[in-house]
């Protein structure tokens, strides 16, 4: 039964002299080698540079912060309750005087917490967020944890890193193979 | 002579009909049908007397006046505080007319309404809410900045966000009947109109907490349990102790051991019958001064079931365990076991599927 059409019969027949001295296998063979030579290289260097996932790619959960830098989440709870498999908890504060540059709104997350174990990286907790809050971002996994420990992230691994804001730049990979010729 | 005996009126709403009472007003009438054609309600308040006619949420079309003068009301009427007559006929989901005034209601209430439901303790149990969700449209025509006012402190127990009140002044009538003095009242007038009490004056009646309870958005919520959780993580339990002051029949919303909130009971019209005192709802919150009826029965639709999975979510629904049962078909299995091929291949349920697939694939 054929199921294809690019299988090829394979060619039995006898070698001649000049084929059974190898010597033109081995130009054919040395030809690409060379060709493979100056062709452009697919590998990439890759802890400097990386390699573009996608563009619906969801990785390590992040905590945005404004432009201000206060922090936009509110512990309003719907990215809670939106997870399907209940992976983020959060405990909310009242924002005291003089803490409005480090919060946005009267309400803020004292904690909040995601066990990535549970987490299934779905992005519902992105879609429910009123206030932009959580983002799952395009360019960096969730590390792999090797201890019990590690497994619950606390804001002090998800909040933005105010001195290393998240930006999205790239959307396509063009774009992103741009970024690293910057580097 | 005339016959004195109490005679009913009967009144049709939606198509329904059904016998009330004189003096019975529309809402009232439709809310004994059911839920199904009963009105929202933002303002009117059952077991406050007075209470309804001012946020106009419960608009609706009266077709036929009564038998004896079948003319229709020339406006939408507020069927809260509209009494009925007999053989009156009344439209409200069933009116495109009174579908669209609502709206415009929902648009006029959210006018002045912060949209700081992620902020808001009320959010998931907020009449507001519920109400723009079911009536309203999804988006804004306001441009303008909404109103602020002052903060204003009225007490330890009781939180006032006035930016978030609709003035339904179902807080003002519960201060009214439900203490003695006057010490919560509307100030200032139009757009500047404000709940407030008379400045600065804490209020201290042993049952001024139930006008949280009272209000249908989050102008007035518990300081005791401001910003505690979302009242979707807590869970609500029924329960009741021994108290001088009021019928002590609470509901306790735990988080985990520990009880975050006392409320008192709602109906299924969201209004509270018995009211509860300062002291079981500020004071008491340890297990041990309550006797636990069982947990609250909550709507599957409501967010405060979400992520709860009590007995009834867990056990398969009715419908299935019923569909797999008339379906159930015992197996004949008394036919020999065949292990060789040439035996299978012989057997008439082989040669049966051979034709299925022939007849499917049409091939061998």
């Amino acid at each position: 039964m054929q199921l294809t059409n690019r299988a090829k019969k394979t060619d039995k027949s006898e070698l001649s002299l000049f084929e059974r001295s190898y010597l033109p296998s081995l130009a054919t063979g040395l030809g690409i080698t060379i060709r493979h030579f100056f062709m452009k290289k697919p590998t990439i260097q890759y802890p400097e540079q990386k390699r573009y996932l996608g563009p619906v790619f969801r990785g390590h959960h992040i905590l945005k912060r404004d432009e201000e830098g206060r922090e936009r989440c509110t512990a309003c709870g719907l990215c809670a309750v939106a997870c399907p498999a209940e992976a983020i908890s959060m405990v909310a504060q009242e924002r005291k005087k003089g803490e409005e540059h480090l919060y946005r709104e009267e309400k803020y997350a004292a904690v909040y917490e995601i066990n990535m174990l549970r987490c299934i990286f779905c992005g519902l907790c992105e879609e429910a967020c009123p206030k932009q809050a959580v983002y799952l971002r395009h360019d960096k996994f969730v590390p792999v944890f090797t201890e019990r420990e590690d497994v619950i992230f606390g804001k002090d691994k998800l909040v933005e890193d105010p001195n290393n804001r998240y930006r999205r730049d790239a959307w396509t990979k063009e774009d992103a193979m741009k970024l690293w010729k910057n580097d | 002579m005339e016959n004195t005996a109490p005679q009913l009126f009967k009144v049709t709403i939606d198509g329904v009909e059904v016998e009330v009472p004189p003096g019975t007003t529309i809402l009232q009438a439709a809310r004994k049908i059911g839920p199904e054609v009963a009105p929202p309600a933002m303002c009117y308040y059952e077991p406050l007397k007075g209470s309804g006619g001012k946020c106009r949420a419960c608009l609706v079309k009266v077709s036929a006046g009564s038998a004896k003068d079948p003319r229709p009301m020339p406006k939408l009427v507020a069927s809260c505080i509209t009494p009925i007559q007999d053989g009156m006929v009344v439209e409200n989901y069933t009116n495109p007319q009174v579908v669209d005034a609502r709206k415009s209601v929902v648009e006029f209430l959210l006018i002045n309404h912060p949209l700081d439901c992620p902020i808001c303790d009320q959010a998931g149990e907020c009449h507001l809410q519920d109400f723009s969700y079911e009536h309203g449209v999804g988006t804004t025509r306001y441009e303008e900045d909404r109103r602020t006012f002052e903060k204003e402190d009225i007490g330890p127990y009781i939180q006032l966000h006035m930016t978030r009140c609709i003035l339904c002044y179902r807080c003002v009538y519960t201060a009214d009947q439900i203490t003695e003095k006057r010490v919560h009242g509307v100030m200032n007038r139009g757009d500047h109109a404000e709940i407030s009490t008379y400045i600065g004056q804490a209020i201290d009646n042993d049952f001024s907490g139930n006008v949280i309870d009272v209000c249908p958005v989050g102008a007035l919520t518990d300081k005791t349990y401001r910003f505690k959780n979302r009242v979707w993580f807590s869970k609500p339990v029924d329960a009741h102790c021994d108290c001088e002051k009021c019928s002590g029949k609470v509901q306790l919303w735990y988080r985990g051991d520990e009880v975050i909130r006392v409320t008192a009971r709602k109906n299924e019209w969201g209004e509270v019958k018995e009211f509860i005192c300062n002291t079981c709802r500020f004071e008491r919150k340890q297990t041990s001064e309550w006797t636990i009826e069982g947990p609250t029965k909550v709507s599957r639709a409501s967010v405060i079931s979400a992520n709860k999975y009590g007995k009834n979510l867990v056990t398969k629904p009715d419908f299935a365990l019923k569909l797999a049962e008339s379906q159930y078909k015992k197996i004949d299995d008394d036919r020999p076991y065949l292990h060789e091929m040439s035996e299978i291949q012989q057997s008439e349920d082989y040669k049966a599927l051979m034709a299925k697939d022939e007849k499917y694939f049409g091939h061998k």
